[in-house]
């Protein structure tokens, strides 16, 4: 083994080791800073009655679950047969925030697949999600009673999140175990 | 000298040669060309540059886009959810560009007001590029 | 049911890939025949299994399986039958099976080729290739299966992305794919020759052809992609240094001067280790362009997917694959001794220039494409590197490159004198020079410093290409193959440069506000808006604009840029319109509307740009002939099959 011929393999580990810190940056982890904090305030108009309004104050004093959809939304439509099990499975009741989608589509989308939302908020121009730095369809928060975000899925949440983050939090929280 | 060694010192020449001369382009047009990221809240806070491109990405503040009436002129803000700046830009907007859109535009700062010379939108429906996700992530926290 | 054949028959083709990889290998260590003839037919079965696999995938889409997750989420019953075909690698899962299909093909015809090359070095090459297929094969079944049912089914699918319903990008990613996976069969020779400790004539002889035919892919399927984006994504650019590109040009780059240099270690036994340096890297690079694409630690306007856990795996594979290979090489690369010694004229230093420019050039690219990923990392701060920079590095790195690119020929192997290339060369460069000046004075619209250079090195090099060939003194028939290829190759070179040249500088380009009726002039050209409408097409609306472009005193014609939104999509698609031509074309495309009938329009004269793609398949012919020389298939074939 000559140093000459060593060159390459190091160049490349040199490589290696920097393609492994850019993965860890990949923009779907980009933590939350809302974690642990009041969650952001809202009025909207609900998806099947218009007068009706919903706010996440009507939600103290419970633990429940926001979750970001829309019917354009590829990734949602594999999420939600999850979200269908995790409320027959579980006492908790899932918000829906239908984020910049049409009326229509939205209550044709959940006729077909099941609506496992105790209410759906209309945001149909986005801004709610822009206050609660929602980057992507999409995404689940946890909230506790005292309107503290506690956790943040980016993504479709997988049984084996609820199984495995979620449920466990939720629990937790139910108990006030958690500081 | 050998003509062995000849040929070996003449390999080595020539490796260092390119190998330096390669460098040496590369490291002078990175310092040209290299484009940092900005957001609203950093130039409002006097961190972006002047007399040089950079890049700043936010997201379009609804009913903010005006357009000029005879050229292609048009003017928007951009906020990351904290601070807000102006835009202005001569040309065709992507077909991506919308409202309430993440988008990434390329310009200068003059007068606090970005003159841009080229606008990105972000090309997935579900997903905001990663510099404005962080960017608007980033002001949140500072809230 | 089907879906699940094809889910049991990609694990089956697992298992071939495992045994494939370790038995021969071994066998070939412990001198077991038995052991080592086992690698030509787990080869086979290995394909006919990914073959099933992928022909139920398809099936999936003809019939709009929309219970298999990846069919509903790329597929719509609407889509017309070609991009259904070509949906199946229209996103991740499906065009890893098309890798691995590709790669598992490219095995089987590497052990039908294989008369002549020692069983143990065949069956360590298809051992290697195994290895790989592992790779690719596992990666799909641990995180990207493309079986996985949906339940409840939906009952239509998602529309593939319009912008992916196109001819050009349909046959662009398997263009590509067979250049990546072909850099695997040097790469396995490469591997099996340092296992072996010995590297010969021989040796050069089995990689060449194999090597060029996936350089020909590689160059193609750049063009296609090239053209596509010019034609398509509606910004009228051509090349635009985007992650996904370098990913496609890093390779290239070095599989060009893997060529070369396996000329010099066919002819002449010098360069070994270098060659086989080259052969990993080209290789290597084709795998980290995957993993820059697929992983999404660079963004760009190509990434289908983006996925943190199929980054990890790929990653490990990189590890596992390149930094194997790499430490192979430090530990073998010296026994492969060369012997062959030159002086400094000769070919042989042609070829190392030409090598180290190549090289130097995808190391740029590569620092230009990692180095913002870098500083990210670091936690320096988010930059990014623009056109400018890369334009900047590869136009001086050209000069050299293209001077001795045109001299390469004529140089005599081992020793060569000043006195005589110069005599050569002395016509060719001075038929360009008159070229380069003359050309630009009589029909360009302004001089420029830059076109001179373009045009003198373009010119410089097809005619030293073409007067060589006049001087063989044979008939320019009765020569081999292959030096036919080497000409037309070059001749393309010249003339991508030429294009790319006088496109850059002479381009004109214009956003413009026109009412109806109203006039705009782009040099020579009028332009005129008449109107823009609305019209209803099968699976789109769109607004379709009708400009009236003119030269001075010729005919006016009609061109219909287009709006369109396609169903089930909400945004909007650009959809230029194009007027070709072997000199110029004109270019339109609609902006927005700006209210009272007028519109923004985008307006380009574009001079030479064809000539950039004609290039690319004058080249792809040239490495097609040197492939098919004689004097390859005397040593090879078995079965008169075409490649």
């Amino acid at each position: 083994m000559r140093l000459r011929t060593v060159i390459p393999l190091f160049a490349f580990m040199l490589l290696a080791v920097l393609l492994a810190v850019g993965l860890r940056l990949n923009p779907r982890e980009v933590p939350s800073p809302l974690i642990d904090k009041l969650a952001p305030g809202f009025i909207l108009p609900t998806l099947y009655k218009q007068s009706a309004n919903i706010s996440p104050a009507d939600m103290k004093g419970k633990v429940w679950l926001l979750n970001v959809w829309a019917s354009w939304c590829g990734a949602c439509r594999a999420e939600h047969s999850v979200l269908n099990r995790f409320v027959k499975d579980h006492q908790v009741e899932v918000v829906g925030l239908n984020y910049k989608d049409g009326s229509r589509e939205a209550k044709q989308w959940l006729k077909k697949l099941g609506n496992p939302y105790a209410k759906v908020a209309v945001d149909r121009e986005g801004l709610v999600g822009i206050d609660w730095g929602v980057y992507g369809v999409p995404e689940t928060f946890v909230i506790d009673q005292q309107g503290v975000i506690r956790y943040k899925n980016i993504g479709p949440v997988k049984q084996q999140d609820i199984d495995e983050t979620i449920m466990p939090l939720i629990v937790q929280l139910q108990q006030g175990n958690v500081s | 000298m050998t003509p062995r060694r000849k040929k070996r010192l003449l390999l080595v020449l020539l490796m260092i040669f390119g190998v330096s001369s390669a460098t040496a382009l590369a490291l002078k047009a990175f310092d040209q060309n290299m484009m940092f990221f900005y957001s609203p809240t950093e130039i409002n806070a006097g961190k972006a540059p002047e007399n040089r491109d950079f890049r700043i990405g936010g997201l379009v503040v609804q009913g903010s886009v005006v357009r000029s009436e005879k050229s292609l002129m048009v003017k928007f803000d951009l906020t990351d959810t904290k601070e807000v700046i102006t835009v202005q830009y001569a040309g065709i907007l992507p077909d991506l560009f919308r409202e309430g859109q993440g988008i990434i535009a390329r310009g200068q700062l003059n007068d606090g007001v970005i003159n841009a010379v080229e606008v990105l939108a972000k090309h997935d429906e579900n997903y905001m590029p990663p510099e404005i996700a962080d960017a608007v992530a980033t002001a949140k926290e500072a809230n | 049911m089907i879906p699940e054949i094809g889910h049991i028959a990609l694990i089956i083709a697992l298992v071939m890939a495992v045994v494939q990889a370790s038995l021969p290998m071994i066998g070939a260590q412990q001198r077991k025949l038995e052991w080592i003839n086992l690698a030509s037919p787990l080869a086979r079965g290995q394909f006919l299994f990914v073959a099933v696999a992928y022909g139920c995938l398809t099936y999936s889409f003809i019939v709009n399986d929309f219970s298999v997750r990846y069919v509903a989420s790329t597929s719509n019953t609407a889509l017309p039958l070609l991009y259904k075909v070509s949906g199946v690698w229209g996103a991740h899962e499906g065009s890893l099976l098309l890798w691995a299909l590709l790669l598992s093909a490219w095995t089987v015809v590497v052990s039908l080729f294989s008369r002549g090359i020692p069983l143990l070095i065949l069956a360590r090459v298809l051992s290697v290739m195994g290895m790989i297929s592992i790779g690719f094969i596992s990666f799909m079944l641990f995180t990207s299966n493309p079986f996985v049912r949906l339940f409840p089914a939906p009952m239509d699918g998602r529309s593939l992305n319009p912008l992916l319903q196109d001819f050009g990008l349909a046959i662009h990613p398997p263009m590509l794919y067979m250049g990546y996976v072909g850099f695997s069969v040097a790469f396995a020779f490469s591997i099996a020759a340092m296992i072996d400790g010995k590297l010969d004539a021989a040796w050069a002889r089995w990689v060449r052809p194999w090597t060029n035919i996936a350089w020909v892919f590689m160059t193609l399927g750049i063009a296609l992609g090239s053209w596509w984006a010019y034609y398509e994504l509606g910004w009228g650019g051509w090349w635009f240094w985007d992650p996904v590109e370098n990913a496609s040009l890093m390779p290239w780059l070095v599989g060009t001067a893997l060529i070369h240099s396996l000329a010099v270690t066919e002819k002449r036994a010098a360069f070994k280790s270098w060659t086989v340096l080259l052969a990993i890297f080209s290789f290597s690079l084709s795998l980290l362009g995957t993993f820059l694409v697929r992983s999404g630690v660079l963004t760009s306007v190509h990434a289908f997917t983006t996925d943190p856990a199929r980054g990890l795996y790929i990653l490990v594979f990189l590890v596992l694959v390149i930094g194997g290979s790499l430490a192979l090489y430090a530990w073998r690369a010296p026994s492969l001794r060369s012997i062959g010694q030159f002086s400094a004229i000769s070919r042989e230093t042609g070829l190392l220039l030409n090598n180290v420019v190549l090289v130097a050039m995808a190391g740029s690219v590569l620092l230009g494409t990692i180095y913002p990923l870098a500083l990210d990392a670091l936690g320096v701060g988010k930059i990014s590197v623009g056109p400018p920079y890369f334009n900047q590095i590869m136009v001086p790195l050209g000069v050299p490159l293209f001077l001795a690119m045109g001299l390469g020929l004529t140089l005599r192997w081992k020793k060569d004198s000043t006195s005589r290339l110069s005599k050569k060369a002395i016509i060719p460069m001075g038929l360009a020079l008159l070229i380069a000046i003359l050309l630009p004075l009589l029909f360009a619209p302004e001089q420029h410093g830059l076109t001179f250079i373009g045009l003198i090195l373009a010119s410089w090099v097809a005619l030293a290409a073409m007067i060589w060939l006049l001087n063989q003194g044979r008939s320019p028939f009765k020569l081999p193959a292959s030096t036919w290829g080497a000409v037309i190759a070059h001749i393309g070179m010249a003339v991508t440069v030429t294009g790319i040249t006088l496109t850059s500088i002479y381009s004109l380009e214009k956003d413009v506000r026109l009412a109806p009726n109203e006039q705009y002039s782009l040099g020579d050209y009028q332009f005129k808006l008449i109107g823009v409408q609305k019209v209803q097409r099968d699976n789109y609306v769109a607004y379709q604009g009708t400009v009236e472009a003119s030269e001075r005193g010729e005919q006016a014609m009609l061109m219909h840029p287009e709006k369109r939104t396609y169903l089930s999509q909400s945004r909007p698609m650009t959809e230029a319109a194009i007027d070709p031509g072997l000199f110029r074309d004109l270019f339109v495309a609609l902006g927005e509307p700006l209210g009272k009938g007028a519109w923004s329009l985008r307006i380009y004269h574009k001079p030479f740009v064809r000539w950039i793609w004609l290039g690319a398949l004058f080249m792809a012919l040239g490495g097609l002939m040197a492939a098919l020389d004689k004097r390859y298939r005397r040593l090879s074939s078995r079965v008169e099959v075409t490649v």
